[in-house]
């Protein structure tokens, strides 16, 4: 096929991706803007296969068949509420094939001997970005799958001087390949020091920031997929891959702002060690209260807040929650759900819980919306949350939090906390709600707790 | 070319940010999951380098692994994006 008719097909592709992007930014169009997106990276893929002189069509299949076989299945089981880290692998491999790709464009053309600097330079940048991406994102799943610790792992006060150290040493190789080098070893150097960056610039960073700094390392992966392209000089690259670098970094932005974080201090790292403004737990008593205590508070409030968390999503309690609030309801209660821009580990993650359980979009406030309301309200039901609902964000300017936007449920007649145990939350603060006298716990895992207030509920 | 493709990449930058201007928090997971599907088009990439010929066993090895990673990223990403989506598009409907 001619290449007028492939860069046609690409700007075809250009137009539903971009149409597709605009259509994934309102909530009734969404889900026909992903199909879009993803129609027009069918055609940017028809339009490739048809480039004049292609082989190896075995091999290519091969590699289509294997990302198939494991990318289908890994998207269709994951749980709701692995979604988060299932998008950081998404972004990773990503990244990685992109790193994979360059070095195979070192090697196959001698380390760029004969070809023009700018193509080095791109490839080069793709494959440094393209590691610290792949291996960020595996660092930014482990995290959140809890087999790496949440809390930040780092050196201590060396941490920048390493970092910077390590970015050197690669950006070093890259610039005596370019000047001529060809020996293989600089090119392993780079991808070495590169992935030690993306580890090292990851790990320290605490489980709370985690989803933007997934966005982060995803509008990274956007931007070397256009220095790829600049380097293969394929235009549907360089678009796709600018689109998602620049749209990704404003997404970037947005996230951060939800969270009140600024993006060079979560990249600095070390939030969430608990280091300042940390309470010591334990010393001090808090007041338990019993499932049957908390049906009886509750069915004769007028009004009850539900703050639902991240230990909701872990419980998969959604629908014992919907249960209770129809149940409240019958009785005369009005209930309503708070939603915290960042409840959950990521943003809209409550949102989509709920909706899955069937509660009605109208019960859902967000927090600018139900923050007033906490006064009129006289039980204050947490369900499995904690950073943000800690008083200390509004009070206390050494917590780690402090400044960070949050649900005054503190101004409720009574709060009920579901939790699972007094452990600290994903930023590894202590939270001082539970130490106010307004305030009773509930310990266990949330579903159980939850149908047991239903059971209570439904005897009364 | 070099000059023509700066400009297509300046060009798409623009759009790129023009795109994204207002989006509800709730959409935040799925867009950037969404926009995370795109970038899987390094995939063409591996299709074209492995396609006009790659020499030599490792490249090749290297090439499909490549290949397999960014059909990972494209069709994960769009499956996952779609999953998140049917929650909002079940409560329309009630």
């Amino acid at each position: 096929m001619s290449p007028t008719v492939i860069q046609s097909l690409y700007i075809v592709a250009f137009a539903l991706f971009i149409y597709g992007l605009m259509g994934l930014t309102g909530p009734r169009t969404a889900v026909r803007g992903n199909i879009i997106a993803a129609a027009g990276m069918a055609v940017a893929v028809i339009a490739t296969l048809l480039t004049p002189g292609l082989g190896n069509w075995w091999l290519i299949l091969l590699g289509v068949a294997i990302g198939t076989a494991v990318g289908v299945p890994a998207a269709r089981r994951v749980k709701m509420t692995a979604m988060p880290q299932m998008v950081a692998l998404f972004n990773g491999v990503g990244g990685g094939a992109i790193a994979l790709i360059a070095w195979v464009e070192f090697r196959s053309s001698a380390g760029f001997a004969h070809e023009p600097a700018y193509v080095a330079v791109a490839s080069l940048f793709a494959a440094i970005i393209g590691s610290v991406s792949f291996w960020g994102s595996n660092v930014a799943f482990g995290k959140l799958q809890e087999i790496l610790p949440g809390r930040p792992i780092t050196v201590g006060r060396c941490q920048q001087p390493v970092n910077l150290l390590v970015l050197l040493a690669a950006v070093a190789c890259g610039v005596l390949i370019v000047a001529g080098a060809t020996s293989e070893w600089l090119m392993g150097g780079l991808l070495v020091t590169s992935s030690v960056l993306g580890l090292l610039v990851v790990l320290p960073i605490g489980g709370a920031d985690m989803p933007v700094v997934i966005s982060l390392l995803n509008a990274a992966t956007g931007l070397s997929a256009a220095a790829m392209g600049l380097a293969l000089s394929n235009t549907a690259l360089i678009v796709a891959g600018m689109i998602v670098g620049a749209s990704g970094s404003i997404l970037t932005n947005l996230m951060a702002k939800a969270m009140n974080r600024s993006i060079p201090a979560i990249v600095a790292g070390g939030f969430g060690g608990g280091s300042g403004g940390a309470v010591e737990a334990g010393d001090r008593s808090v007041r338990q209260t019993s499932a049957g205590d908390a049906a009886i508070q509750m069915a004769f409030a007028r009004q009850v807040i539900i703050v639902p968390g991240y230990g909701l999503a872990v419980a998969q309690a959604q629908h014992q929650v919907r249960q209770l609030s129809s149940l409240l309801e019958d009785k005369g209660v009005a209930v309503y759900y708070a939603i915290h821009p960042v409840a959950g580990r990521m943003p809209g993650h409550m949102n989509v819980l709920l909706a899955e359980a069937d509660v009605p979009y109208d019960r859902l406030k967000e927090m600018d919306l139900i923050n007033g309301e906490f006064g009129r309200t006289d039980v204050t039901l947490v369900i499995g949350a904690n950073d943000v609902t800690n008083p200390a964000a509004r009070t206390d300017p050494s917590s780690p939090i402090y400044g960070m936007p949050i649900l005054d449920v503190d101004e409720s007649k009574s709060v009920i906390v579901l939790k699972r145990s007094m452990r600290p939350g994903f930023a590894g603060v202590d939270n001082e709600l539970y130490y106010n006298p307004k305030t009773s716990m509930l310990f266990g895992d949330a579903k159980s707790s939850v149908s047991e207030i239903t059971e209570e509920l439904k005897a009364l | 070319m070099l000059v023509q493709n700066l400009a297509i990449l300046v060009l798409a930058g623009f759009v790129g940010f023009a795109v994204i201007s207002k989006v509800p928090n709730t959409l935040h997971t799925p867009l950037m999951s969404g926009t995370n599907a795109i970038h899987g088009i390094v995939v063409l990439g591996g299709f074209i380098v492995l396609g006009l010929g790659a020499e030599g066993v490792l490249n090749k090895i290297l090439l499909v692994v490549a290949i397999a990673f960014g059909t990972i990223n494209v069709v994960g990403g769009f499956l996952v994006t779609d999953r998140m989506l049917g929650m909002f598009k079940d409560r329309d409907k009630k």
